[in-house]
């Protein structure tokens, strides 16, 4: 069965690309490793939709930095994967093209907004695939189909040819089965760029041999009130989780987080007021969908933009202009940006006494495609535990860390900036104690290596 | 709860650039109005006395030396254009003739 064939009933992929079937051009420390991209990443030439009826037809003319560093890297880029619209949402049910389904239970959603990527490297279609996230859009997805996924620091991988959706909050990161291909990936692709001036100037740590170290010693904190609220089922497996780390001779401290329940209304005013702003250049002038017949320039973009856009791409557009307006600025935007500030003083005083810190990814599993689809707010509040990553602009995973009921659950991992090593180690040595990470779901294509 | 107008929602509309249903704009009022409940909560903690967070690195500028280096040319540029006349982007009279 082909790769095309198996997609059929996921829908993971908007576009497998030619070059792909070729022989990789250059040999290099991923030479002939097979990566899907997210569909936000523009590749010249390359259909690249971001999943939006606005960007159908759209053919980007330059190809973004982590892309051309791959192509560097010998890796063969087999397409460009499924996603919520313009990256904004949980479930890549916002997709203008359909959903993709969870190759574990295909009623169920693989996460958003990177879902079609973790759902083609949780069924086997590649060995690796980058996602991006600005709420959780590589850690939720990665949890609700059993893989791995960083989301590195604020800065460390560059953003040029990225299309923007929250840009104080936006990365790019990899995702696999493994902390350690993840360690791979990002070896690739991190580093400082001349094209992106948000881009951390200092070259990076060789991660590979970070991750290789013993965690023995390392302190990892956690706050119990985060995990109370949760279902039985999932805060015994977040605390078996733990006790995998106690077994690996990491200490746990308990450590509070005071203003974290404030992380996601902080989260939906500023990554929506940033993408009401992001969003204007979509006006049906340069590029992009035009709405036929308008008579005047303001009609042709209001109706380009009603056209063009979705649901809940308005909806945040909305919501974001709203809170950026006359007489609601202070009150909404500004105050949020106030939380950023206390959420970021939360955490440097946490990590004064811990290394890493634990986190659930998730509230629970993979939900039922179209059950949370009716209340966006419903919606919103599955990134309760991962928004405050990208807030913070600090480095954060989700790794496999179990299964109810056939359904894989992921354990997140916070850690100071710049210490995505310190989250490899940890992962890695976690994923040499158990087997979660190496589950495939029924139908997967086996690995080839 | 924090009802927004339909009004409100209108002008907003209206901001954005968006021409929006009726049907749309109702369904947004009952969905902004939520949200914007949920949000509430932010505004029960007093950060009268904390700077804001713009962006999460050091404000620095980024300077690079102001070099000519090739660039995309007109038809790179107008690849893309949903309407084209030679060398520009076609859009709407937007001036009347005097």
């Amino acid at each position: 069965m082909t790769i095309q064939d198996q997609d059929q009933e996921l829908h993971a992929f908007l576009y497998f690309s030619e070059e792909a079937a070729l022989e990789p051009s250059g040999s290099g420390p991923l030479s002939g490793v097979s990566i899907a991209l997210k569909d936000n990443l523009c590749v010249k030439d390359w259909p690249t939709t971001a999943g939006s009826r606005m960007l159908a037809n759209f053919r980007p003319p330059y190809t973004a930095t982590v892309v051309e560093r791959l192509r560097a890297s010998g890796a063969r880029l087999l397409g460009k994967t499924n996603l919520d619209e313009f990256a904004m949402g949980s479930s890549t049910e916002n997709s203008a093209f359909g959903p993709t389904r969870n190759p574990w239970d295909l009623e169920r959603v693989p996460g958003g907004s990177s879902g079609g990527s973790a759902a083609a490297v949780a069924a086997g279609m590649c060995d690796m695939a980058l996602g991006t996230d600005t709420g959780g859009s590589i850690r939720q997805p990665a949890a609700f189909c059993g893989i791995t996924g960083l989301k590195p620091s604020y800065g460390r991988v560059s953003r040029y040819g990225l299309i923007a959706y929250g840009s104080s909050l936006d990365q790019i990161g990899p995702m696999a089965y493994s902390a350690a291909d993840c360690a791979r990936l990002l070896q690739v692709i991190a580093g400082p760029d001349p094209l992106d001036s948000t881009c951390y100037q200092v070259a990076c740590p060789d991660f590979a041999a970070e991750m290789a170290v013993e965690p023995k010693g390392l302190r990892l904190g956690w706050d119990p009130a985060l995990v109370k609220d949760l279902n039985a089922e999932m805060r015994e497996n977040f605390e078996a989780g733990l006790q995998v780390y106690r077994d690996l001779g990491v200490q746990l401290v308990e450590v509070s987080l005071p203003h974290l329940e404030y992380s996601l209304p902080a989260y939906y005013l500023i990554a929506t007021a940033e993408a009401s702003s992001n969003l204007a250049r979509y006006d049906g002038v340069r590029y992009g969908h035009r709405a036929e017949g308008a008579r005047d320039v303001g009609s042709m973009m209001s109706r380009s933009r009603e056209e063009g856009l979705g649901t809940e791409v308005k909806r945040r557009i909305m919501l974001g202009t709203y809170a950026l307006s006359s007489g609601y600025y202070d009150a909404y935007y500004a105050q949020a940006q106030k939380m950023r500030t206390v959420l970021r003083q939360d955490f440097d005083q946490a990590f004064a006494s811990v290394d890493a810190f634990a986190l659930p990814t998730t509230p629970a599993p993979a939900f039922k495609i179209g059950e949370k689809s009716a209340d966006p707010l419903s919606m919103y509040l599955s990134d309760v535990y991962t928004v405050v990553a990208n807030l913070t602009g600090l480095p954060a995973i989700s790794h496999p860390s179990g299964f109810l009921a056939g359904l894989p659950v992921g354990l997140q991992l916070m850690a100071p900036v710049w210490q995505e090593g310190r989250l490899l180690q940890l992962s890695h040595h976690f994923q040499q104690r158990t087997s979660y990470h190496q589950m495939r779901p029924q139908g997967a294509r086996p690995a080839e290596v | 709860m924090s009802e927004l107008t339909t009004e409100q929602v209108a002008h907003v509309a209206k901001l954005a650039r968006l021409d929006l249903s009726q049907q749309e704009i109702e369904g947004f009022r009952k969905d902004l109005s939520s949200i914007v409940d949920y949000v509430e909560r932010l505004r029960q903690v007093d950060l009268s006395t904390v700077p804001a967070t713009l962006g999460v690195q050091p404000h620095t500028n980024v300077l690079r030396a102001d070099e000519a280096r090739p660039s995309l040319g007109p038809d790179g540029v107008l690849a893309n254009a949903p309407k084209r006349e030679q060398n520009a982007f076609q859009i709407p009279r937007i001036l009347e003739e005097a």
